[in-house]
C-alpha cells in the first residue's frame, strides 16, 4: 500500500503499486482493514521477515491515524546473535528453552576458553544470581536487559562479545539426553543448521533481538483507528498488550481481533452504508493520491546516489539499536534524533536506487520501506524520550530502582501516548488517554 | 573464500534470458546463501549494475518464498534444509555455484530467479481450507483426536509452500503440495465436513493450471525442504475417491 484514500473524511481506498509490472493502481472500499503487521525491522537485524515493514500503517498515520506508544518494543531475549556483517536477521530461539536451558557467562572478563572448560566456579548464571524467585524463566524485557548489562560490562562470549550462553549440560545430566531431544530436537537441529554447533555437547550463544511491536495505530474497542472506516487488527495495531507482551500472545491477538471481534464489529459500521454504492476510483481524491504516489518514487529512482538502500538501512538500525533500544537514557535519545536526521538528509540526496519504475523493482521496494522506518524512528526516540519513567519494554536508565529494576512513575505517566501527524517539518502532537485504573490496583513487579 | 557463481539473468517474463558469471570474492562461510547474495547485489548496484532479484523473506526456513535451484537440486545439496538455510561452509572456495530459478510451466519466470508462484495460492483457495463462522464463540466440539492423527497432520502441515517439489518432479507436478494441504485437513473432524469435495477439487485446480500428474517418481519426497512424504499423497488419492 502506497497510500491511504480518504473520501469526506472517511477511508475509502487505497493506492498500490503493482509488484510486477510497476504499475500504479486504484482501489477502492467501503471500509479498509490493516494487518500489515509490526515495525520491528526498523532496527534492521530483527527476528522479522525480510519484508516486513511499517509502511501501510504509517501512511494511515499520516493521513491522521493516531500512532500509540511507538516506543514500546518488544526485545527478545534469545535469539541466535550475529554470525557475519552480511547478517540480515536474527533468528529466535524459541523461549521454550528457558524451561531446561540455564543462561550464563563467565565470571571473568573476555574468558576466551571453550564454555566445556570453564569449571562451575567461574561461571556466573546471573539471571538465577540477580532473580532468585523466577532465575531463568523471568520475563523477556528482564531477560534481555540482564544480558545486555553483562555484555556491556564485558563479560559477554563469542568474538563480538556480544552473547551469553544457554547450557542444557544440567538438563541432559537430569533428564537425558532423548528427554531433551523430544521437547527441544527440531530446535537443536534448526540451531545446528545455522551455526554448525551441536547443541547437546556445546552450549548455545543467544542474544537479545529486536522482536514484536506492542506499539502501533491507536484503536478504540471496534478495532477502529482515529480514521473512520480504517480498522487496524493484530500487530499493527497498539492495543492488548501495554507496555510489555508475553509469548504467544500476539498469536493470542491474531485470533482475538480476527475472529473475534472485527467479525462483529465492522459489520456495524458497515451497516451505514447499506445504501452506498460501489466507491468509484475516478474522483479527485483518487486522482491526486496516485499522482502524488508517482511523484514521491519518482523522486526516489532519480536521487540516483553511491550508496544502497540496505546500508542506510543498516544505519538506521544500529542508531535505534544503539540509543532507543533495550535501554533509554535521554542524551542518548537527542543524540539519535539528530544522526537520524543527519541519516535522512543523506538519503535524500545519496541513495542509489538502480533499475526503473516499470518493472519488478525489489531496490525500490525496499526504498520505500526506509523512507518510512527512517520517520517512524524519529517519532519512537520523541516517544521515548517523552516517556520519564521505566515501563515494561521500555527502560528509561533515569528512572531505575537501587537494584537496577524498572521504576514507574503512576502519578505523571498512566497513560497511552497517542501521537498525531502534523506535518513533515512539525513535531507530532501527543495526545493521552489516561488510564484509570478502578478495579485493579497497579502493582511492581518483583522477580527476587 | 572465493566462489564463481552462474546465476541465471532474465530481465522480465517476455526475455529470452542467461547465465551470466560472476566472482565473488571476500565471502564468509559464516553466511547463509542468500546474504551471500546480498553481498553480491551490494557490488553490482554500486557499481551500476543490476542486482539479481530474487525471493526471500523469513530467512530461517518457514515461510516459504526462497526458491533457488543449487547446483541443480531445489534449494541446494542439502536435506531437510531451505535455501535460507543454506550456509556457505557447506560450499567449497572457489566453487562453482549454479543457480536458477524453479522450473515449472506453472512457474513463470518473472525476472532473474523469481518465478509467479500464485499458482498454489489459487489451488489452495479452491479447497485447502475449512468454513466457520468467526464473529463468536466457535462450535463446540467433543471429538476426541488420536494422537497419531494430530502427529500426522502437523507433520503434513510443515509444508510450507515453496514449490520446491514442483521443481523437482519431472512432471512438474504439484501432488505434493496438495497432499500435504488435503492431508492436514483430512485428518480433523473439522476438515471432514468438506472433505468429499477438496481433493476433487484441488485436483481440477492443480490439473487446470498446468501443473503434470504424478507418476510415484519420489523426487519431490527427496527433495522437500520439510520432509513431507509420499504416505500423505496415497491420502490424497484415497481422499479423491471418497
Amino acid at each position: 500500500m502506497m497510500e491511504l484514500v480518504l473520501v469526506e473524511g472517511k477511508a475509502r481506498g487505497i493506492i498500490t503499486r503493482n509488484l510486477i509490472t510497476g504499475e500504479i493502481e486504484k482501489h477502492s472500499a467501503h471500509t479498509i482493514v490493516l494487518a500489515t503487521g509490526g515495525y520491528g525491522t526498523v532496527y534492521y537485524l530483527s527476528t522479522l521477515a525480510a519484508g516486513s515493514n511499517v509502511s501501510a500503517t504509517w501512511k494511515a498515520h499520516k493521513k491522521g491515524a493516531f500512532f500509540g506508544n511507538p516506543s514500546f518494543v518488544q526485545i527478545h531475549p534469545t535469539s541466535i546473535p550475529v554470525l557475519n556483517e552480511y547478517q540480515s536477521k536474527l533468528t529466535l530461539m524459541s523461549e521454550s528453552l528457558r524451561n531446561d536451558g540455564r543462561i550464563w557467562v563467565p565470571a571473568h572478563k573476555r574468558n576466551m576458553k571453550p564454555p566445556n572448560e570453564i569449571p562451575e566456579e567461574e561461571r556466573d548464571y546471573y539471571l538465577e544470581r540477580r532473580y532468585p524467585a523466577f532465575g531463568n524463566l523471568v520475563p523477556r524485557d528482564v531477560a534481555s536487559r540482564a544480558a545486555k548489562e553483562r555484555c556491556d560490562a564485558g563479560y559477554g562470549v563469542g568474538d563480538t562479545g556480544l552473547s551469553v550462553y544457554l547450557d542444557f549440560k544440567d538438563a541432559i545430566k537430569k533428564q537425558g539426553k532423548d528427554a531433551i531431544a523430544a521437547k527441544y530436537g527440531n530446535l537443536f537441529e534448526m540451531y545446528e543448521k545455522i551455526t554448525g554447533i551441536n547443541s547437546y555437547e556445546i552450549p548455545m550463544r543467544i542474544y537479545p533481538a529486536g522482536h514484536y511491536t506492542m506499539g502501533g495505530l491507536w484503536v478504540d474497542y471496534n478495532l477502529m483507528t482515529t480514521i473512520s472506516g480504517l480498522y487496524a487488527i493484530g500487530e499493527s495495531n497498539f492495543s492488548d498488550h501495554g507496555a510489555n507482551r508475553l509469548g504467544a500472545s500476539s498469536l493470542m491477538q491474531c485470533a482475538g481481533d480476527g475472529y473475534f471481534i472485527l467479525p462483529y464489529t465492522i459489520g456495524d459500521y458497515l451497516a451505514d452504508d447499506i445504501k452506498t454504492p460501489k466507491i468509484p476510483t475516478d474522483t479527485p481524491e483518487f486522482k491526486e493520491a496516485k499522482e502524488a504516489v508517482k511523484d514521491k518514487i519518482n523522486k526516489l529512482i532519480t536521487i540516483n546516489g553511491k550508496q544502497t538502500v540496505t546500508s542506510f538501512h543498516k544505519r538506521l538500525g544500529k542508531i535505534l539499536w544503539d540509543y532507543c533500544g533495550i535501554s533509554r537514557n535521554e542524551e542518548g535519545l537527542k543524540i539519535a534524533m539528530g544522526q537520524i536526521d543527519e541519516l535522512q538528509e543523506e538519503f535524500r540526496k545519496d541513495v542509489k536506487v538502480p533499475g526503473s519504475l516499470d518493472e519488478l523493482n525489489q531496490e525500490l521496494e525496499k526504498a520505500g520501506r526506509v523512507v518510512d522506518f527512517i520517520e517512524l524512528a524519529k517519532l519512537m526516540c520523541a516517544d521515548a524520550l517523552d516517556r520519564k519513567e521505566s515501563c515494561g519494554a521500555h527502560f528509561r536508565e533515569e528512572s531505575q530502582t537501587p537494584g537496577g529494576e524498572a521504576q514507574r512513575d503512576d502519578e505523571n505517566y498512566a497513560y497511552v501516548a497517542a501521537w498525531e501527524y502534523q506535518g513533515d517539518s512539525k513535531p507530532h502532537k501527543l495526545y493521552k488517554e489516561e488510564l484509570k485504573f478502578e478495579k485493579v490496583e497497579l502493582k511492581v513487579r518483583s522477580y527476587e | 573464500m572465493n566462489l564463481d557463481l552462474k546465476i541465471w539473468r532474465q530481465k522480465n517474463s517476455r526475455d529470452k534470458g542467461k547465465f551470466v558469471k560472476y566472482e565473488l570474492s571476500d565471502v564468509s562461510p559464516k553466511m547463509s546463501f542468500p546474504e551471500m547474495l546480498d553481498s553480491l547485489n551490494k557490488k553490482l548496484i554500486e557499481s551500476g549494475d543490476s542486482p539479481v532479484a530474487f525471493d526471500h523473506d523469513c530467512r530461517e526456513g518457514i515461510c516459504g518464498t526462497c526458491s533457488l535451484y543449487i547446483n541443480g537440486k531445489p534449494h541446494g545439496p542439502n536435506e531437510k534444509t531451505t535455501t535460507c538455510q543454506l550456509y556457505i561452509r557447506e560450499f567449497k572456495d572457489r566453487e562453482t555455484i549454479i543457480i536458477e530459478p524453479w522450473r515449472g510451466k506453472a512457474f513463470p519466470v518473472i525476472k532473474d530467479l523469481i518465478v509467479d508462484r500464485n499458482a498454489l495460492d489459487k489451488i489452495t483457495a479452491a479447497g485447502g481450507f475449512i468454513s466457520v463462522n468467526t464473529g463468536s464463540a466457535p462450535d463446540a466440539n467433543a471429538i476426541l483426536v488420536k494422537k497419531e492423527n494430530a502427529d500426522e497432520a502437523f507433520d503434513a502441515a510443515s509444508c510450507i509452500g515453496c514449490g520446491a517439489c514442483v521443481a523437482a518432479c519431472k512432471n512438474s507436478s504439484a501432488m505434493l503440495f496438495v497432499a500435504a494441504k488435503v492431508s492436514q485437513l483430512a485428518l480433523f473432524p473439522q476438515g471432514k465436513v468438506e472433505g468429499k469435495r477438496r481433493a476433487k477439487n484441488m485436483i481440477a485446480k492443480m490439473d487446470e493450471l498446468g501443473f503434470g500428474s504424478c507418476t510415484n517418481t519420489g523426487a519431490c519426497e527427496a527433495e522437500c525442504p520439510k520432509g513431507i512424504t509420499l504416505g500423505h499423497i496415497a491420502r490424497l488419492n484415497r481422499e479423491f475417491l471418497k
